[in-house]
């Protein structure tokens, strides 16, 4: 189901005009910032069919950099992004890209921190929905409507077993997991849905475990106000 | 969810002693392991923000951020309390108040996506409206959202509900479905009559393209809320008098999914075709973004004549 829950349906509150193109493109860059796991100082961003074809009009552009600067989608600061960005110090070049995409309202965004680099591609499937499917070069696909974790780390034997056994102690449940690497012992990437948050402590003891590498959790349901 | 088809969601109310709306909250709290206490209260919030829309749009009569429209909402208000409209009275209130949101929305204010926010005036001003009239608790019309919820989970999972995927008919129709539904059930009505009521109402949008002028969610998207909260309360009365949509309501779902699959990329809020590329369409964006823009831009392809 690509729609999980009555509040993907009635819902979000958010900011207009648009649910795709404003609110989801808020989920998308804020999903990115919590991949990236600090404030993003550098942003390139580059945008598909109709979200290139229509950005403007929707305010996508300020969305996408309402969601980098951690807004939620009925954050009345939103029409005003780029002054935000600018008080932030964060830079961000928009581009409208002509090469079309899998779906219509795709954004592929670049991201640099102090520390940190990361690129992420989501797509705003309607309603304020988004669907997450590129991390780096990995080739992931998760809502964002649940917690999500990403971990980081080296293809070996038994590494899925060890990050649920430290959420199975944490009382964790998983409601969807998937793996991708890009080779045989290379690097890999897990990612996790989980039905309860994981706490910090959960998060800092998968770090420990050998082979990973970063872990960061994706909470948009923490921004989100209800009005 | 216990339920992913509407034949199903009538299968569990008629089982269980249900209506559609307990079903809803019972599977909700259950999926969610939240208490029905706190998604009733996440609801009734989404259903203050929703009157605070209604209000805010004819209290402020607010212009849109590109200018373009504003003001609708309250010439539809004062035409129906100086004259005898003719949809008559409460329809015209109904009409007046979905168009108040979706002019809060074109102001990018707060509104609640339902489903969209482009159909975001469709259930507060059939809801508001109906609220007012039969003088209904809030409590009541917070069930009537969760009823409006289950059937828009079922069109969203077996079709589609954003305009750039199955176009218009996808967000205000699948509004107009849901309204019409919700308020069959609000007004008594068995959930059989409710999903009757969502076949009857969606085989009216069915084939409605998205074609925002200028790529903003106002032309025409504002006037299709006016339209659709009235259409809503249509379909709502066809079922309540006994009419059944002789195509099942699934079927009708996916008539949609295939209708919205065979459209035209320049049909699908891309802002390629339809009234974006009329001659007053093209002109409109012209002047809104003149020749240069402030972000590079590379050539758009085909029909476009973006500035």
């Amino acid at each position: 189901m690509r729609f999980k829950d009555v509040f993907s349906i009635i819902g979000p509150s958010m900011v207009g005009p648009s649910s795709s193109h404003t609110a989801g493109a808020v989920r998308i860059g804020l999903a990115a910032r919590q991949a990236l796991g600090e404030p993003p100082l550098e942003a390139d961003i580059l945008l598909y069919g109709s979200f290139a074809q229509t950005y403007r009009g929707h305010g996508t552009d300020l969305a996408l950099i309402a969601g980098l600067l951690g807004y939620s989608t009925d954050d009345e600061r939103i029409p005003d992004a780029y002054r935000q960005a600018e008080l932030a110090g964060l830079q961000v070049r928009i581009q409208a890209e002509k090469r079309p995409e899998a779906h219509p309202n795709t954004a592929a965004l670049s991201l640099r921190g102090r520390t940190e680099r990361i690129r992420a591609k989501g797509r705003s499937i309607g309603g304020g929905n988004v669907e997450i499917v590129g991390i780096d070069r990995f080739d992931v696909k998760f809502a964002a409507a649940q917690p999500t974790l990403l971990v980081f780390h080296a293809d070996r034997s038994g590494m899925v077993a060890e990050v649920s056994g430290v959420l199975t102690r944490a009382q964790v449940n998983i409601s969807h997991m998937q793996v991708d690497r890009e080779s045989r012992n290379g690097a890999a990437l897990t990612v996790v849905e989980c039905d309860q948050l994981p706490g910090g402590e959960a998060l800092r003891e998968i770090g420990r475990i050998a082979g990973v590498g970063k872990v960061r959790l994706i909470d948009l349901a923490a921004k989100e106000g209800i009005g | 969810m216990r339920f992913s088809s509407l034949s199903e969601l009538i299968r569990l109310c008629e089982e269980e002693g249900l209506s559609i709306a307990q079903v809803m909250i019972a599977e909700q709290a259950r999926e969610s392991g939240q208490s029905v206490e706190a998604i009733r209260e996440q609801m009734a919030g989404y259903y203050r923000v929703m009157k605070e829309a209604v209000n805010r749009g004819l209290r402020d009569n607010p212009r849109s951020r590109s200018g373009l429209t504003g003001g609708d909402a309250k010439r539809v208000r004062e035409y129906a309390a100086g004259r005898e409209p003719s949809v008559g009275g409460e329809a015209a209130t109904a009409m007046a108040y979905a168009l108040a949101v979706s002019e809060v929305n074109a102001s990018m204010g707060r509104i609640i996506a339902t489903p969209t926010a482009g159909s975001c005036g469709i259930i507060p001003g059939v809801f508001v409206s109906s609220q007012e009239r039969f003088g209904w608790e809030d409590e009541r019309l917070v069930d009537g959202l969760f009823a409006a919820g289950a059937i828009g989970y079922v069109i969203a999972n077996n079709s589609f509900v954003s305009g750039a995927e199955g176009g218009c008919q996808a967000e205000v129709g699948s509004a107009i479905g849901m309204a019409a539904g919700a308020l069959v059930e609000l007004r008594g009505g068995t959930p059989e009559q409710a999903i009757h009521a969502v076949g009857l109402a969606l085989k009216n949008s069915l084939g409605l393209i998205c074609d925002p002028v200028a790529g903003l969610v106002e032309i025409p998207c504002i006037v299709r809320n006016g339209f659709g909260a009235v259409t809503a309360l249509a379909a709502a009365d066809m079922a309540l008098a006994g009419v059944r949509s002789a195509i099942p309501s699934d079927e009708v779902i996916g008539v949609m999914l295939e209708v919205g699959s065979a459209m035209p990329d320049k049909h699908r809020e891309t802002a390629k075709g339809g009234l974006a590329q009329t001659p007053t369409g093209r002109k409109i964006m012209k002047e809104l973004y003149g020749q240069g823009t402030r972000h590079e831009e590379k050539e758009p392809d085909g029909q476009g004549d973006e500035a």
